[in-house]
């Protein structure tokens, strides 16, 4: 599957998903929100500087997100934070960056009324790069919607709303453009897709993921949590997909995706073809959990790939 | 207005709050005191102290996935750090050990709002509301201990659970996923108590688990404290899960060769639960 046809398979199998469900807004824990039903989860931040908005959901879905947003606070949107670059998560970025405004002024070119138009778009660079084309080439996403402030290294720091922001990214996880969205004094982690509830690690391919770095990224997470006591309670994570989680939930996940990615090595070293490991189902006593027979994201999809990242395949 | 005051008297306002006051959120038994189970531990045993043996899934109505996930399961998983303080979930805790109850009851209504559960296993409190409130969206953060609602069917305590992390059937790798839920009920008989679970899990039981566990009321009974600071206890790279490889586990058939037990038996499912299953067995040979 092309870059392109999976993008247009994530925004059409959220949207399917989408189209009949309806927006909730649910209270994390100090001044963050959780969004759930616009497409992948939606984060957001308030307080007195404004309001901060982690993915944005599907295109169709943005009248109800910025509903739900405006709902939680009535403050300027000034920041949006992409986790990668699916449109489930990215396709409400232009109504809602709209729907905001950045505080400009210093050495503007032009009518500094225009350059304040607008919530600001961070991400890290690849997401850029996987929603643009160059000129002259059709882009795979609107340009109302591209990040207007990337960074290239493998952190990126803001302080907003009485809070430190880590912008992190991991290399190669669930896209190579992934970042996890810490909020340091709330003391939640939005993850992005590295992490959901609802299925099997998607691995796009195509779009620099891999498993080695869905589990590197995984094993950041659990090293950024505190939890109160055993593995509760402490700091809150919001998945790409699915319900609040905490400690004990990325344990889980990250253990499952070791214990298939060991299986799954097992088999190439023992000579298995693709055909073969998934004949042998290596995912059996996980697939009531995770598993899918239709959709997008199948369990036959998941082990393909699965296989073709430990051999270095696209 | 002679008659009015006559009335208001404490001679008539007792009997008379008492049948007014009957609502049916107050208790209908006192549950309220320390629980122990010390003088019965022989009931179910592997489950209170040294934990089931390896590949004993008998009586188990456990379906093809759990028992895979089982067969893979590697004990010295409980030696990483992050996995040891994990807590006993609350469809599990209470077979482990004492319990002490208690009610809370809203100071000007004197309406019952919750009942509260204590385990002396892992320190774990968890509340059962009594006040009709709904089970919040599926979407809410699950926990160990999960979120309960009671309601009293005669003097019998009932309860539903739903918001579970993932846990487990059995101390050996079963497991119990976070879609279970479980209904409870509380019985006393005296100075006795006797706790039903039926544990409901549609991806990894085909039939409901039924399990019940006895208890002694203890007069002036303390429950001792139960801290947890986890250690590195083995040297491993970062990442590592210890588990069995499909077919490499050379535990699994130490429990039937120990016990003269059928091999497929100790497997577990649903047929094992039943006594027919004896006659099963005797046709198969």
């Amino acid at each position: 599957m092309n870059l392109r046809s999976l993008l247009l398979f994530v925004a059409a199998a959220g949207l399917a998903c989408a189209q009949d469900s309806e927006v909730h807004v649910w209270p994390v824990q100090a001044n963050i929100y959780m969004i759930v039903g616009a497409g992948g989860n939606i984060t957001v931040q308030t307080g007195k500087d404004g309001v901060l908005v982690v993915d944005t959901g599907l295109a169709p879905m943005a009248d109800k997100t910025l509903a739900a947003i405006k709902s939680i606070s009535d403050g300027p949107i000034r920041y949006i934070i992409n986790t990668h670059y699916h449109a489930d998560h990215t396709g409400g970025n232009e109504k809602i960056r709209l729907a905001g405004s950045t505080i400009v002024g210093a050495n503007v070119t032009g009518d500094i009324k225009d350059a304040g138009v607008g919530a600001a778009i961070l991400s890290h660079i690849n997401v850029l790069n996987r929603m643009s084309a160059p000129t002259g080439k059709e882009p795979p996403s609107p340009d109302g919607g591209w990040p207007t402030s990337t960074f290239l290294s493998d952190q990126k720091k803001l302080y907003f709303n009485g809070e430190g922001i880590d912008i992190l990214h991991q290399p190669a996880a669930h896209t190579d453009g992934d970042s996890i969205v810490f909020f340091r004094r709330s003391d939640v982690i939005s993850t992005g897709d590295i992490f959901t509830t609802t299925n099997y690690p998607i691995i796009d391919l195509a779009g620099g993921g891999s498993i080695q770095g869905t589990i590197d990224a995984l094993q950041k997470i659990v090293d950024m949590i505190i939890p109160v006591y055993g593995q509760e309670g402490g700091t809150m994570v919001i998945p790409g997909h699915g319900r609040l989680c905490d400690f004990g939930d990325v344990l889980n996940f990250r253990e499952m995706t070791i214990i298939i990615r060991d299986r799954v090595q097992d088999m190439i070293k023992r000579g298995m073809t693709l055909e073969q490991v998934k004949a042998a189902r290596p995912t059996q006593d996980y697939d009531p959990l995770y598993g899918s027979t239709t959709g997008f994201w199948t369990t036959d999809k998941f082990v393909e790939a699965v296989y073709k990242s430990l051999k270095g395949e696209k | 207005m002679q008659r009015i005051l006559r009335m208001a008297s404490p001679v008539w306002l007792f009997p008379a709050l008492l049948a007014f006051g009957h609502a049916p959120a107050w208790g209908q038994v006192n549950l309220a005191g320390v629980w122990n189970n010390l003088q019965i531990l022989h009931e179910d045993e592997p489950e209170r102290l040294p934990g089931p043996e390896l590949g004993d899934y008998l009586g188990v109505p456990i379906n093809a996935a759990a028992r895979y996930r089982a067969d893979a399961w590697d004990a010295s998983l409980i030696t990483l750090p992050e996995y040891q303080c994990r807590v006993h979930p609350s469809d599990y805790s209470p077979s482990f050990a004492s319990i002490r109850m208690w009610d809370e009851y809203d100071k000007d209504s004197q309406q019952l709002i919750a009942i509260h559960i204590h385990h002396f296993a892992w320190n774990t409190e968890r509340t059962i509301w009594m006040d009709g409130r709904p089970h919040p969206p599926e979407y809410a953060l699950h926990t160990s201990m999960g979120f309960s609602t009671g309601k009293w069917e005669g003097d019998v305590l009932s309860v539903y659970t739903t918001h579970l992390k993932e846990g487990w059937i059995r101390r050996n790798g079963l497991p119990r996923s976070d879609r279970a839920t479980f209904t409870e009920h509380f019985i006393r008989h005296g100075e006795n108590l006797t706790l039903i679970t039926v544990i409901r899990d549609p991806a990894y039981l085909t039939e409901p688990m039924i399990r019940t566990r006895d208890y002694v009321y203890e007069i002036g009974g303390q429950i001792a404290p139960y801290p947890c600071e986890s250690v590195e206890e083995v040297i491993r790279p970062k990442g590592k899960i210890p588990h069995h490889l499909p077919g490499t586990n050379k535990f699994l058939d130490e429990f039937p060769a120990r016990h003269g037990i059928p091999p497929e038996a100790a497997r577990g499912g649903a047929d094992t639960m039943y006594p027919e299953y004896e006659d099963k067995l005797r046709g198969a040979k």
